[in-house]
This record gives C-alpha cells, sequence and structure tokens, in this order.
C-alpha cells in the first residue's frame, strides 16, 4: 500500500494559452483532510480537476494511490464535487441520489441514510431547484459521499453556508477521515485552515507552502494562515 | 458498458421528462399542430402538374422533418444542459462509461420518439385523412425512424461540440442543409450533379426516399432504406461516444 493518496510531479496546465499551473509537485498523505487555500483565480479548481481526471494537462504525472489520475479503476475510489452544485435541478433530492447511487452501487437505504448524514432529511422529496444554494450545495456534496470513495475532492464545499451548517460539514468531513477517507479541500477563507490536518497555500499557480499549519506559521513567523500566507506572498514577490 | 447503468440514465432522463410537462405536450402536439396547418393550408388544393392533391405527398414528406427536427433539438439542449449544470462532469469522473450516457439518453428520448412518431402518423391519416398509397405502417416505421435519427444525430452534434455555444449552433449547420437538398423542394434526381451527390450521405435523403416509395405505393421498397436509416442512427451514436470528452480544456 502506497503511503500517499495523491503524488503529483512536474504538473503544468494550460488553459487558453495561459499557462495556469507551473510545474507543480505536491503528495497528499492517506486519511488526512488536506486543506487547499488561496486566492480564486489561483488554481485551486484547475488542480483538482486534474487530480479527478476532468482537465486535459500539458505536463506532468498525477497518480492517485499509485494509479494514473481519471483512469478506470479510479472511478469508484475518487469522490468530485465542482464548486458550482452539479446536480439535476429539475429532480428531487432523492431521485438525483438514487441515480448517482447507482453509479456507485449504492442501495436505498445508503441514500436515505446519506441524506440525513448532511441534513436533507426534510427535503428528501423536495425538487432540488426549489432548495436554496446551501442546500443545493449540500446534494451535491451527499452525491459524492454516497459511494464511500477513499478520495473526496471538494471544491470549496462551505462557501456561504450558514456558521453552524458549516462546523456540521467540517465534522462530517473529519468523520470521513478518521474512517480512512483522505479528503482534499479548497477553500478562499483562510480560517478554515484550523480545521485541516495539512495545508497545500496555492497561488498564481505555484504553491506557495505545503505541511502542518504549526509547521508554515513557525516558518513564518506568524501566528494564523491568513498573516502565513500574506507573508509568504511577499517572501515571493521579494525573491 | 454497462446495462444497469444505461437503464439507470434512461430512467433518470424520463423523470426529468415527467417533470417538465410542457415539453412533453410540445414534443407530442407541436408537429401534430403543424401538419394541421400545412392540411389548412393547402386543402384540396390540386397539383395542376401531376392532378392530384399536393397535401397529401408534401405532409407525408414533411412528416419526416418535424420530428427529427424537434428530437434534435430536444436531445442536444439536454445533453448542454448536462454539460453546463456540471453534471456530465461528475458523470465523467464516476464509474460510468460513455457508452452508458449515450445510450441512456437514446433510449428514453428513443422511447419519446417512438411515442411521437407513431402518434402523428395516425393522427395524420386519420383524422387529416392524409392519402399515402402504401401501407401505414411503413410510413409509421419511417416517422420513428426519422425522429430517433434526430435523436442520434443530436446526441452526436452536442457531444462534437466543445462549448454550449457551438453546440447551439449545431442544429442550422447539420439539419438546414439537409431541408434544402434532401429532396423535398426538389426530386434528387433533378438536381444538379454536385448536389445530387451530396444528398446521398445525407440521411433525411433517404427518409423522403422511402416516403416517395410509400407514397407510389411501393412498401416493398423500402427496406434498402430502412437499413440505411439504421445505419445513420448507428454510426451517429457511436460517433456520440466517441467524441463524448472525459477530460476538456
Amino acid at each position: 500500500m502506497e503511503n500517499n493518496a495523491i503524488e503529483i510531479t512536474g504538473l503544468r496546465v494550460v488553459r487558453g494559452h495561459k499557462e495556469v499551473l507551473h510545474d507543480l509537485s505536491l503528495t497528499v498523505p492517506r486519511g488526512a483532510v488536506v486543506g487547499l487555500l488561496g486566492p480564486s483565480g489561483g488554481g485551486k479548481s484547475t488542480l483538482m480537476r486534474s487530480i479527478v481526471g476532468a482537465q486535459i494537462v500539458a505536463d506532468g504525472d498525477v497518480k492517485i494511490f499509485g494509479l494514473d489520475a481519471g483512469t478506470p479503476p479510479l472511478r469508484h475510489r475518487v469522490g468530485y464535487v465542482t464548486q458550482a452544485p452539479s446536480v439535476y435541478g429539475d429532480l428531487t433530492v432523492r431521485q438525483n441520489l438514487s441515480y448517482f447511487g447507482a453509479l456507485v452501487g449504492a442501495d436505498a437505504d445508503n441514500v436515505t441514510h446519506t441524506i440525513s448524514s448532511v441534513g436533507l432529511a426534510d427535503q428528501a422529496d423536495q425538487v432540488v431547484d426549489t432548495l436554496s444554494g446551501g442546500q443545493r450545495s449540500r446534494v451535491s456534496l451527499a452525491a459524492a459521499i454516497l459511494g464511500h470513495p477513499d478520495l473526496l475532492v471538494l471544491d470549496e464545499p462551505t462557501v456561504g453556508l450558514d456558521p453552524a451548517l458549516r462546523d456540521d460539514l467540517w465534522k462530517l468531513f473529519r468523520h470521513f477521515a478518521d474512517q480512512g477517507t483522505t479528503i482534499l479541500v479548497s477553500s478562499h477563507v483562510m480560517d478554515e485552515a484550523t480545521r485541516c490536518d495539512r495545508l497545500l497555500f496555492l497561488r498564481e499557480g505555484r504553491i506557495l507552502a505545503d505541511g502542518t499549519l504549526e509547521e508554515i506559521t513557525q516558518d513564518t513567523g506568524t501566528t494564523d494562515a491568513e498573516s502565513a500566507f500574506l507573508a509568504l506572498a511577499r517572501r515571493g514577490e521579494a525573491a | 458498458m454497462n446495462a444497469r447503468l444505461t437503464a439507470a440514465t434512461a430512467r433518470r432522463v424520463l423523470l426529468q421528462l415527467r417533470a417538465d410537462k410542457r415539453t412533453i405536450a410540445m414534443l407530442i402536439v407541436l408537429p401534430m399542430l403543424l401538419l394541421t396547418l400545412l392540411w389548412w393550408l393547402f386543402g384540396d388544393t390540386i397539383d395542376p402538374m401531376t392532378q392530384a392533391p399536393m397535401f397529401d405527398p408534401l405532409g407525408a414528406r414533411l412528416m419526416g422533418l418535424f420530428p427529427m427536427l424537434l428530437m434534435f433539438i430536444i436531445t442536444s439542449v439536454a445533453t448542454l444542459r448536462e454539460r453546463t449544470s456540471g453534471t456530465m462532469e461528475r458523470l465523467m469522473a464516476s464509474p460510468m462509461r460513455r457508452g452508458d450516457v449515450v445510450l441512456g439518453y437514446a433510449m428514453a428520448f428513443g422511447l419519446v420518439a417512438a411515442v411521437q412518431g407513431t402518434l402523428l402518423t395516425l393522427y395524420s391519416v386519420y383524422v387529416l385523412s392524409l392519402d399515402v398509397q402504401g401501407p401505414v405502417w411503413a410510413l409509421v416505421l419511417i416517422i420513428v425512424l426519422d425522429a430517433l435519427l434526430g435523436t442520434a444525430l443530436g446526441l452526436a452534434a452536442s457531444s462534437l461540440a466543445r462549448t454550449e455555444f457551438q453546440a447551439v449552433q449545431m442544429m442550422p449547420v447539420v439539419l438546414l442543409p439537409q431541408l434544402l437538398i434532401a429532396g423535398l423542394f426538389m426530386a434528387r434526381e433533378d438536381m444538379p450533379d454536385v448536389l445530387y451527390w451530396i444528398s446521398t450521405v445525407l440521411p433525411l435523403s433517404y427518409a423522403i426516399d422511402a416516403i416517395n416509395d410509400i407514397l407510389a405505393d411501393n412498401a416493398a421498397g423500402i427496406w434498402p432504406e430502412v437499413l440505411i436509416l439504421i445505419g445513420f442512427i448507428a454510426g451517429s451514436l457511436i460517433l456520440g461516444v466517441t467524441t463524448l470528452r472525459r477530460r476538456t480544456p
């Protein structure tokens, strides 16, 4: 068994004649909750798309559990939640999840259980388009966790949620991680750094830092993620 | 390919359609209304060249066009929505094979196409008294194949497109040339040679040829055209599968 869920070496991605990821290398250890932090436009979504195999990459190697990203054996093992809720707005919550469940072999019990684990039991038979934005993104999250994937890639899952709900979701992520699921979660909210085991700072297509919050703050002589990021960004510009 | 995943997809697409009553009404009723309009327009007008009623041949040939056009639009818009909503990206990252997605859509819309084509033909023949010389079942067969062809072409066209904008443009690109040179306005034999040869690679030409056979009470003559139409449907579906992109820029 490999110790790393994700191993990326020399990843370059070009979108519309512009290189958005520059020679990126990183590893994500198994079973960890890893926060991918950085401003929007920094390449977080592109990196995540490369990891799930949805992105055309120009160069480099992306290995997930030792296999090339996006290859068939991985599709059972990787759950992916895009930034915009990618579910069918004209179907009910249950119809959506029954369909996505069928793709990964989850039965009706699993569907019902997953619906309540994201706090949507009361909305199970409601059409998704009639739900609030936060509820919709939880349907999208539920669709990704149905098959109990080994790696969960979550693109800004907590954006725009009320703080209590955000707290619930982070607890849910932690619960999955305790069961051995590796979680890569992106955010542009720096205070979510304290929720993660490890952090990746991504800015302008380059990794600024890769380590625990403690390591990064110590290295930069700061006390929180926000100022550490700022210090690293300035350091990069000075060099 | 996985029959269970294909069936799950077909079921999901039908559930979505069921939730959209207006689209169902449009799919079933609109072709009938258009044929009624044509019937009203021509009434008992006689073609001065052939001394036969004008509505019968024109109605029969246009009947092949309406279901194809509608199914093409509905199918390409539905798959388009699948891309813009991000659900296609999710499906492509799942264990689903590309063939399961395309075939699931083809099955769901194929069912709708079959219902639409059958009702339209029966309505035209028994309510509008459209008089084809050949058997009604042959006409039903060709119209249903036309509708299926529209679905298959819609799937192929929308997966060939890289962006939503391109996908919408596929409709005039794929359908309008066929409308002009497939034999609706002029018999294919009378066309300039180059146009005739182009028309031989357009599927609608064979649908019109088959309808002409039926109008000439030559039902036995439709089989080559039926085979060619099935070939075009299969070819478009295969194109739809092979051009669906798992990775996008």
